[in-house]
């Protein structure tokens, strides 16, 4: 009876958010799998099942490997890049000023360039792509081509050269996202006790030793979240793209990605059945990352 | 002709939400679905004619409430809210007309056709207009027969299809059938500024040898011959490129293409163009105009900085807000390629666009058909007109207003046309697969990245796979 009433008690909490959950995550997730099945339209009464079909053509079609490929350079470069970064920004904000006063302290300043580092992070991600559409701007009006014509120099198609844009783009995720993870990392830093810093700063380490030796063994759990969440993040990029580059990942597919496939073949080729295959498709490579990547970086954890 | 914007990250995950919505909480995860389940398709209503009375052809119910949908982009809304919808209005007091306007044709309007609740009167236009074809396959489309077969407003002796300019008939069709009413006329070539050239003393070229004479005239005071928008706007180029291809061996070209018959891209024609184009985008072009959209793109030709830009007569109005007193848009014909090109200096494409559609199982199809021809009417074409200072497909709606200099010049530059009028290409609503692709390929060779010869074998091969692909429905055209 006393187990009963916890968990009603439990359960009642429970289902208001689980039902809401399955209506609109777990239902829509496998309706894909059921669609991707199917040759529908968008707007068949009756959509004809075509067995595995759309993921034979998938595996054939080159458009979806250049998405790929397009992944996995967004699945290398985005996490290392911003994490790096992010570190580093949280290292000087949090200890990089050495021993002052009691325990370590920042940078001169860093109570402003924390705030400033948040700031793009506010951003919605479509005023980030308008911003940096002009920033990029191919003629000597944009910024850095107004900066680059003032200098002498010719003015560069960051956006439209095929070798460049998806790297102009790559630029901006990382410069978005270094925000957060600067505020991440500082709240990690701000976990590990300051004697382990005091202690090795008597025994002489300097600032690169107490980064490599003490604050990153120490920091490893939040910096595995970190990666996880980059990427995933690396297997969307959708909206930034689409108002960067343009909603055929120009320039020649250079920058295309599988949601801006997905979009493209559902709502204007109507080939919706095609584009569940491919929302299945990313499905599995996100689940695959995120497993592979908690399963391979597991390690037992250091008490503090 | 306006690009909505695009879409965000939001909107997306409302879209998502959508489906989920349709299923409805408690339906069966795998029985109810997005696709609606298995209803049988209700006969659709292809015949209207339930009337004699040529007041009221149709026999609209006159209480019957009427939906109409209207894409709200370069035309706006005002003329169907302003203008059509009191026309209805006033023909039936009792009726009451919801008025819904979006950007977003395809995204709002496909799950009603899923569920059923769709609105009987549908402009479907824009980037992210719904698919015809497809729509067609499960009758959704009413049978415009009626309409083009009743008598017109203004002179019931005459029939509609006698009032319309007869591209309306020939663009109605799909699988054989008037389904579609393509409502404005358009006239496309290259686009100028009237005022510079009277100015600079400079005539409008002839040849293709004038054209790079002017290109170098223009080089040398800082102009650019010719530019088209590299980002959303591509398209306008792929035109330019295929009428230019019509130009030189004749609206077979693109008839070809459009019927995609068997190396109908590697015709000699479609070469030349592509090859002339790459010349003059090696030769006089500025690359950074592969990064800019159709908007920068036009404010940069209403600074004076390029001359000539390929698009249609919508472009006037469109910029109006924009343009400077000493600037005059005016038509220019595409000048001769070769010295023996199958159509005539003077050629220029003058097309019908702007889809509407009455959806066949709506609550009020013959509303809807009687709404269609109210807007076929003379006052609702002139209103039209007048709103949107665009030309409707109505004979002589637009006598007596007082037309833009741009349009003036595009009607001047029809009558010294002829019967020299380069047809539209039609695959870009067919095949809007190999349309989009032809968008992308378009920007990879005027760029130099490859050549034409190389763009021709791959537009090819995707009109190939295209052919092959069982799934999608094949269209054809005649003349």
């Amino acid at each position: 009876m006393e187990r009963w009433r916890t968990y009603g008690f439990v359960a009642g909490f429970l289902a208001v958010p689980i039902v809401l959950y399955t209506v609109f995550v777990i239902s829509p997730y496998v309706q894909a799998f059921q669609i991707s099945l199917t040759d529908w339209n968008g707007i068949a009464a009756r959509p004809g099942y075509v067995g595995l079909d759309n993921f034979r053509r998938l595996l054939g079609d080159e458009v979806f490997w250049r998405a790929l490929r397009n992944h996995g350079i967004l699945l290398l470069v985005l996490p290392i890049a911003t994490i790096v970064i992010a570190l580093f920004f949280a290292f000087l904000l949090n200890l990089g000023g050495g021993a002052r006063g009691p325990g370590m302290a920042g940078v001169r300043g860093s109570a402003f360039y924390r705030v400033v580092f948040f700031f793009p992070q506010v951003l919605a991600v479509a005023v980030v792509g308008v911003l940096f559409k002009a920033v990029y701007r191919p003629d000597e009006s944009g910024v850095i081509n107004g900066a680059l014509v003032r200098l002498g120099a010719d003015p560069v198609g960051w956006l439209i050269e095929p070798d460049l844009a998806l790297w102009s783009i790559i630029a901006v995720m990382v410069w978005q996202a270094v925000g957060f993870y600067v505020v991440l990392f500082s709240a990690g830093m701000a976990a590990i006790p300051k004697d382990y810093f005091e202690a090795a700063a008597l025994d002489g380490a300097g600032r690169a030793r107490l980064f490599f030796s003490i604050t990153l063994p120490l920091l490893r759990d939040t910096v595995q979240v970190g990666w996880v969440y980059l990427g995933i993040a690396a297997f969307d990029g959708f909206a930034l793209i689409q108002v960067l580059a343009g909603d055929k990942g120009e320039p020649d597919g250079a920058t295309t990605v599988l949601p801006i496939e997905i979009w493209k073949n559902a709502f204007s080729y109507s080939k919706v059945g095609y584009a569940s295959a491919m929302g299945v498709a990313l499905f599995f490579l996100t689940v695959t990352f995120a497993v592979l990547t908690l399963r391979t970086t597991r390690r037992e954890r250091i008490d503090l | 002709m306006t690009h909505p914007g695009e879409i965000t990250r939001r909107q997306l995950i409302r879209r998502a939400g959508l489906t989920a919505l349709i299923v409805g909480p408690g339906a069966g995860l795998l029985g109810g679905c997005a696709t609606g389940g298995g209803d049988e398709p209700a006969a659709p209503v292809t015949s209207a004619a339930g009337s004699a009375d040529p007041r009221n052809p149709f026999g609209v119910d006159a209480r019957k409430p009427l939906k109409v949908t209207i894409f709200s982009g370069g035309y706006g809304d005002a003329y169907a809210k302003e203008i059509h919808e009191p026309l209805y209005k006033k023909e039936f007091p009792g009726a009451a007309v919801e008025h819904d306007a979006t950007q977003q044709i395809s995204t709002q309007l496909r799950p009603l056709f899923v569920s059923g609740d769709v609105p009987d009167v549908v402009n479907n236009s824009g980037p992210q207009a719904l698919d015809l074809v497809a729509l067609a396959e499960q009758g959704h489309l009413a049978d415009l027969t009626a309409l083009f077969d009743a008598p017109s407003i203004d002179d019931p002796a005459r029939k509609v299809r006698d009032v319309v300019t007869p591209a309306v008939l020939d663009n109605a069709k799909i699988d054989g059938k008037d389904l579609v009413l393509n409502y404005t006329v358009s006239h496309r070539a290259l686009w100028y500024n009237a005022k510079l050239f009277a100015a600079k003393g400079w005539t409008v070229p002839k040849t293709w040898a004038e054209f790079t004479a002017l290109g170098d005239k223009a080089k040398a005071e800082g102009i650019l011959l010719f530019a088209y928008p590299g980002q959303k706007g591509p398209y306008y180029q792929l035109w330019n490129v295929l009428y230019t291809a019509a130009k030189i061996g004749g609206n077979q070209a693109i008839i070809d293409i459009d019927n995609l018959v068997d190396g109908a891209w590697k015709s000699e024609p479609v070469k030349q163009a592509v090859a002339a184009w790459a010349d003059i985008q090696a030769r006089y072009g500025d690359k950074a105009y592969f990064g800019l959209d159709h908007t920068q793109t036009q404010v940069k030709q209403l600074q004076d900085k390029l001359l000539f830009y390929p698009v249609g007569s919508w472009i006037e109005n469109e910029m109006a807000k924009d343009k400077p007193d000493g600037f005059e848009y005016a038509i220019a014909p595409i000048p001769d390629v070769t010295a023996a090109d199958k159509m005539p200096y003077g050629a220029i494409q003058v097309g019908v666009g702007e889809n509407f559609f009455v959806a066949a199982r709506g609550k009020n199809p013959q509303g809807g058909l009687e709404y269609l021809r109210i807007m076929l009417s003379k006052d609702g074409a002139r209103g039209f007109t007048e709103k949107t200072q665009n030309l409707t497909v109505v004979n002589g709606a637009a006598e007596g207003l007082d037309l833009p200099p741009g349009l003036r010049s595009a009607a001047k530059a029809q009558d010294a046309a002829g019967q020299n009028i380069i047809t539209d290409a039609r695959f870009e609503g067919w095949y809007k697969e190999l349309f989009d692709y032809g968008t992308e390929q378009i920007n990879v060779v005027m760029a130099g990245r490859i050549t034409p010869d190389e763009f021709c074998s791959r537009m090819q091969a995707k009109a190939d796979a295209i052919k092959k692909d069982g799934s999608v429905p094949k269209q054809t055209r005649g003349e």
